[in-house]
């Protein structure tokens, strides 16, 4: 009970939450309310045992990310943002299409199937606690690729400061 | 080795030569391959072929197939028979004289190499057609001969009406090929093959059959051998369509010697007497093939006696005759028909050579420029009198018995045309002897009138006249050769009535038959003298009119004015073909396939479906609106509809 | 317990709004933040599935889906600024060189 209770909340909050960010006209309150978003999505997980995901989202999306998003959004001009349309001209074009996936999604998932159940138990998370259960996973049978990823973030930090870069003047 | 297809394509070799290497390599000399090629095969066609047709032995076999489908097998084949042998020995004997006579006539022309070659593409074709065993190739000949006397007669193509006399040629022949060609296709319908040696075989099958042409109810015989007739009307310039034979004078004279006078016009009667069963089978078509020749002769007849333009004279004396010949096809006697086309050939191209020899001497065509031309040239004026009078009909030379053979076999024959046909040839026979010698006392009696040119060339000094001289030896060599043709063919065919054997039509028999004629010796020897009575007439009274009284023909011309300027203009044919089928063709051509179709409906697709194609374009290029959101919209559709489509279909 | 159907239905909520988010702001910004809200739906469908089959390869998906989101954040962020150079703006239909 108490548990359908707080998924309830949460799940309730996240999507009003959700919808704020896309619906505001200012950016940094955009911004604002998805760190809460992203907050609410990390408990999300600490109910589901995935401690070390929580962390992670703390740490990574709402400490990296968002504040990248942060610095860009002080590049506009916040008061001419205010005062124009937020949404183009075929927005209800795009509504009609997103509702469209939403309900065939919906009706697609009723033919799911659930694989039978792994190995990895609630207690044997709990004995071995998530991040070793995770690490162990992650270091052997998915090393190669943990090893891309971190190439691929080589190349992101290699990019985007090729990319946004002033051009030097010889 | 077959050696008789050595005949064909020895010229066939030679045309290709001189086509190939004419132009850069052989220029003046290219006169060799053909004359080679052409004299090869009269070598071969005199010792090897007629040899052995005489001895009684045909040739008819296939050399190559060609088109196999399903029941219509084409094959390239050649049959010699007694008929093929004559018409070879016209084709190759008449071919290889004329060659030499134009290496003299044509020497230091431009386009040498071209009149050779295509001299010797002539001959292969002709040679095809009159060797040929089926039907097919004899087509094939027939078109291709029509081709070369197209190339040949616009030969001059810088001339405008050399240009369009090849035209003409081409298109009027058309006419008549188009029925030859739907003689044919009835051919294959009803008998199912197209090889003589079948056809003429079960030919009595047919005989009485009706047939539904274009809703009514023909008989088979006579729509088939009409139908087959019309190519010959068209070949050999019989009415309507002999219109195209005296513009083809503005070919060189040994085109017309060879092509207009003893080989491609002949193709006709030889065509006729070819499929003399299917012809037999039908009294209506021999009827109306009797009646045509009778008309043409007395009609070209007609107009030579007022033209002046020497050629002109000639090529519609070819025309009479030609009617002379399918007068005697149509009454059944066709031995004495390709009798006449066998004397003809020499006398008719002994004619025109000799007129091309005045020609080259004195620059003109017009006899009202000639005159007192046989003290300048005593070989050419001794021939031309030789073949005018064998031509006329003059008792002992070859023209005398094959004309008289056919005069007689008017008269004595079962035909119902018969006695009217026999009195139009009677008159021919007035008319033929009588614009002969007009146009032999014109040219070379009486004195030069060809006085003005020399206005022209003020600095010629003292000459009289302009320098007339002899033609060269490689000219006038052919012409005797060709006049002791003239004298002496004709004396295969002697009749039985003057003490000879009647040897040609013996020869001819077994491809011909033998006429069946009614009448007493006693009428033979009447119509014999009746038609020489008329010959010495015509020649006396040309000789009164042209030698002694000079002044009467311009007094009688002006007397009879309006019959004399109805035939100097040919009866205006011409200009009533001009009227009725060459101005709406025209008019039908511009108007309607050009502005029309042309215009409108072509264009209309041609630029309209580009067009379509822009405009679609241009409305769908307005899908690319370049907001990356809208390209987003479309692909959050698609991934909509395509999982909505999988649960519908589920 | 809580029914996996209903962290489902949560995941596909958040994933479309994320797209309308996407396909209707004229914000650049904003746009990409949608594309993060997207990730993070999938993110949410991935733990719940693993803990609801047990499964820990779920979370090592989502794992690597934070990483690439990381990454791509950066790259496309830089390439925002690289076009805010360029043409002063970033409102995306104010960009439409490609038009035609």
């Amino acid at each position: 009970m108490i548990q359908e209770l707080f998924f309830a909340y949460f799940a309730f909050a996240i999507v009003v939450l959700s919808l704020l960010v896309i619906t505001r006209k200012n950016p940094v309150h955009s911004v604002l309310w998805m760190l809460l978003l992203f907050f609410h999505i990390a408990s999300l997980y600490l109910f589901l045992n995935a401690e070390f995901m929580a962390a992670i989202q703390v740490i990574v999306y709402a400490g990296g990310i968002l504040v990248l998003f942060l610095f860009v959004v002080l590049l506009m001009n916040i008061r001419e943002e205010v005062r124009i349309n937020k949404f183009i001209g075929a927005w209800p074009t795009s509504l009609t299409f997103a509702i469209g996936i939403l309900v065939v999604i919906i009706m697609s998932i009723r033919s799911f199937i659930a694989a039978p159940p792994g190995i990895y138990s609630i207690d044997l998370i709990k004995q071995e606690t998530h991040t070793k259960a995770l690490g162990k996973l992650l270091y052997t049978e998915f090393l190669y690729p943990f090893e891309v990823a971190s190439l691929i973030l080589l190349v992101a930090i290699i990019g985007a400061i090729v990319l946004a870069k002033r051009r030097l003047k010889p | 080795m077959k050696y008789y297809l050595l005949i064909p394509f020895l010229p066939l070799t030679a045309f290709i030569i001189n086509i190939l290497l004419g132009k850069e390599v052989l220029r003046e000399k290219a006169h060799w391959p053909s004359i080679l090629a052409v004299v090869g095969s009269f070598f071969i066609t005199i010792t090897s072929v007629l040899p052995q047709v005489t001895a009684g032995k045909i040739i008819n076999e296939d050399l190559y197939t060609w088109i196999v489908s399903g029941t219509f097998n084409v094959t390239v084949g050649f049959l010699i028979d007694p008929l093929t042998a004559v018409m070879l020995v016209v084709v190759t004997t008449c071919a290889s004289l004329i060659h030499i006579y134009a290496v003299g006539y044509m020497h230091g022309d431009t386009g040498y190499y071209r009149f050779f070659a295509y001299m010797s593409l002539f001959t292969f074709c002709m040679l095809m057609l009159v060797m040929a065993n089926n039907f097919l190739q004899l087509y094939f000949g027939w078109e291709g001969v029509g081709l070369c006397s197209y190339f040949l007669i616009g030969y001059y193509f810088n001339k405008k009406s050399a240009a369009d006399a090849g035209k003409k040629a081409f298109i009027t022949c058309r006419f008549g090929d188009f029925g030859f060609g739907l003689g044919v296709f009835m051919i294959f319908l009803t008998f199912g093959t197209l090889y003589y040696a079948d056809i003429f075989a079960n030919v009595s099958s047919i005989a009485g059959k009706t047939v539904n042409f274009l809703g009514w109810n023909v008989d088979l015989p006579t729509l088939i051998a009409l139908l087959l007739f019309a190519g010959a009307v068209g070949k050999s310039a019989q009415i309507p369509l002999h219109v195209w034979l005296p513009d083809a004078m503005e070919g060189p004279t040994p085109v017309s010697a060879l092509i207009h006078a003893a080989t491609m016009v002949t193709a006709g009667v030889f065509m006729v007497a070819r499929c003399n069963p299917i012809f037999n089978l039908s009294e209506v078509a021999m009827n109306v093939v009797a009646i045509i020749g009778a008309l043409t002769m007395f009609f070209a007849a007609t107009i030579a006696v007022v033209q002046n333009d020497i050629k002109r004279i000639i090529a519609y004396s070819t025309c009479s005759h030609l009617g002379y010949m399918f007068l005697a096809c149509g009454v059944g006697a066709y031995a004495a028909g390709i009798f006449h086309l066998y004397t003809h050939a020499f006398f008719k191209a002994l004619l025109f050579l000799a007129a091309g020899s005045v020609i080259h001497a004195v620059h003109t065509n017009d006899i009202q420029e000639m005159g007192g031309l046989k003290k300048y040239m005593p070989i050419t004026y001794a021939v031309f009198v030789i073949a005018g009078l064998s031509a006329g009909g003059f008792p002992g030379l070859s023209g005398f018995f094959s004309k008289d053979e056919i005069i007689w076999s008017a008269y004595a024959s079962h035909s119902h045309v018969g006695k009217f046909v026999w009195i139009l040839a009677l008159a021919g026979a007035f008319f033929t002897p009588f614009y002969t010698f007009r146009l032999i006392f014109l040219t070379f009696h009486g004195k030069y009138r060809g006085g003005h040119h020399e206005e022209h060339h003020g600095g010629h000094g003292a000459h009289g006249e302009h320098h007339i001289h002899e033609s060269p030896k490689v000219m006038t060599i052919p012409l005797m050769l060709l006049a002791v043709g003239a004298v002496a063919a004709g004396w295969v065919g002697i009749p039985p009535l003057l003490g000879g054997g009647a040897h040609f039509a013996e020869f001819l028999k077994p491809v011909v038959g033998h006429p069946e004629f009614h009448g007493t010796h006693a009428e033979e020897w009447g119509v014999m003298g009746l038609s020489t009575t008329l010959v010495m007439i015509g020649l006396g009274l040309s000789a009164f009119l042209y030698l002694r009284r000079t002044d009467l023909p311009e007094k009688i011309a002006e007397g009879f004015k309006p019959i004399y300027r109805i035939l100097f203009n040919k009866y205006y044919i011409d200009e009533l073909y001009h009227y009725t089928i060459i101005n709406p063709t025209l008019w039908i051509a511009n108007k309607v396939l050009v502005g029309i179709t042309d215009a409108k409906i072509i264009e209309g697709i041609v630029n309209g479906v580009p067009g379509l194609i822009g405009k679609f374009s241009q409305q769908l290029r307005r899908v690319q609106t370049g907001l990356a959101q809208h390209y987003g919209i479309i692909m959050a559709a698609g991934a909509f509809f395509i999982i909505a489509l999988v649960l519908l279909l589920r | 317990m809580v029914p996996l159907g209903w962290y489902m239905f949560l995941s596909m909520v958040v994933f479309t709004i994320g797209v309308f988010g996407f396909l209707s702001r004229r914000n650049i910004i904003i746009m990409f933040m949608s594309i993060e809200l997207m990730l993070n739906a999938v993110n949410i469908n991935l733990i719940s599935l693993s803990h609801y089959l047990q499964d820990l390869r779920g979370q090592i998906l989502a794992f690597f889906v934070i990483a690439v989101a990381a990454a791509e954040a950066a790259i496309g962020l830089a390439i925002v600024i690289a076009l805010f150079r360029n043409k002063a703006t970033v409102h995306v239909d104010e960009i439409k060189e490609m038009r035609g």
